[in-house]
Formats: C-alpha cells, sequence, structure tokens
C-alpha cells in the first residue's frame, strides 16, 4: 500500500514542520510575532489532524473534528488581535 | 495506480512544500509585517493544495464535500486572521521595518531612525 505510506512520510514532514513556527513563539521578539507563530501552529495542526484521519482510515471522525478546529483556530486569532489592539506599546 | 492517484500525491508534496516555505519565511523574515506576508499567503496556499489532493485520493464521498468546506472555510479564514493581527499590530504601534541605505547614501523616503 504505496499512499499509506507516502502519508506517513509526510505526516512526520509536517510533524518537523511544527516546530519551526515554534521557535518563533519561544523567542519572537515582540507579542505579535508570538501570537502570528500560534496562529501558524494552529494551520499546520489542522492538516496534521487530516492526514491522521486518512492512516487511521477514520477520515469521517476526523474530518468534523478538523472543521471545528478550523473553526477555533481563527475565532483564536481573532480574539488575540482584539486583545492586541486593546493595548499600546510599551504600556503594561 | 491511476493517474489521479498520481497527481494526487504531486499536489500533496506541493502543498507540504509551500507549508515549509511559509515556515522558513516566519523564521528569516525582518519584521513583523512582512512575517505576515509569508504565513498568510504561503501558509493558505499549501493548506489548499493539501486537502485538495486529499479530495483527488478520496473520491466523491460526503467526506470529500466535507473536505471542500474545510478548504473553503480556510481560504477564507486564513487571510482574514492575518489581516486583523496585521492590524492590530499597526493600532498597537508596532514600526514598520525598513532597509538600512548603505553607508554615505542618504536616506530617502520615510525611512527613519529608531
Amino acid at each position: 500500500m504505496l499512499e499509506h505510506e507516502f502519508f506517513l512520510v509526510l505526516a512526520s514532514v509536517l510533524a518537523v514542520i511544527i516546530f519551526i513556527p515554534l521557535y518563533r513563539v519561544l523567542a519572537g521578539p515582540r507579542l505579535p510575532d508570538r501570537m502570528l507563530g500560534a496562529g501558524a501552529i494552529g494551520t499546520k495542526a489542522m492538516v496534521l489532524i487530516l492526514l491522521f484521519g486518512f492512516i487511521f482510515d477514520r477520515l469521517d471522525m476526523f474530518v468534523d473534528i478538523t472543521l471545528a478546529y478550523a473553526v477555533l483556530n481563527f475565532i483564536g486569532t481573532v480574539a488575540m488581535a482584539k486583545y492586541l489592539s486593546s493595548r499600546r506599546e510599551g504600556k503594561p | 495506480m491511476s493517474l489521479v492517484h498520481i497527481l494526487a500525491l504531486v499536489v500533496l508534496a506541493a502543498g507540504s512544500f509551500f507549508l515549509l516555505v511559509g515556515s522558513i519565511g516566519l523564521i528569516r523574515f525582518p519584521d513583523f509585517y512582512s512575517r505576515c506576508h509569508a504565513t498568510g499567503k504561503s501558509d493558505t496556499l499549501g493548506v489548499m493544495l493539501v486537502i485538495f489532493g486529499l479530495v483527488l485520493i478520496e473520491g466523491l464521498t460526503l467526506n470529500s464535500a466535507k473536505l471542500l468546506i474545510i478548504l473553503a472555510f480556510v481560504g477564507l479564514t486564513n487571510p482574514t486572521a492575518t489581516h486583523a493581527l496585521a492590524r492590530a499590530a499597526f493600532r498597537f504601534g508596532l514600526k514598520v521595518w525598513f532597509r538600512k541605505p548603505p553607508a554615505g547614501e542618504r536616506p530617502e523616503g520615510p525611512s527613519q531612525e529608531s
């Protein structure tokens, strides 16, 4: 089964790629950089959940989880932007 | 292995390549706004390509319809979220980065020393 192996390799590569925005979250010089890295991690985790659905052959379950995760990721980023626009730089 | 499957594998590889490029841009770019540029477009295209490849493999079922809904949703909301974050950062007071002019040359444009 060639496709199964391909999905496994792709999921492994994606799990390594997720660590790159994590560096931006940990070492970002300013607050908005960390928020942007968190959003990028959420987007990549969505794809990873879909690939898990194909690997485990339970796509009917994992597709719904992915849809909920996409909505939560969007709302989380918008909430972070709302919080960010409510304060000024330099002031606590 | 049919032609559709080979096309799907190519699309999946291209999507993961775009995800990798977006992540590298998130690391390498010098400014918050240029990082928004990297992750807002490359990541969106990468996710949409991966989901389209999965639709090609899945065929015409209910799951692929849900996958197409997720594709449309990501294509709408990911640039919107990035734009909201960039706008909030501009209101937050984040300075825009300008390239330093070479030595012995007068700076031009709105580049101010920070």
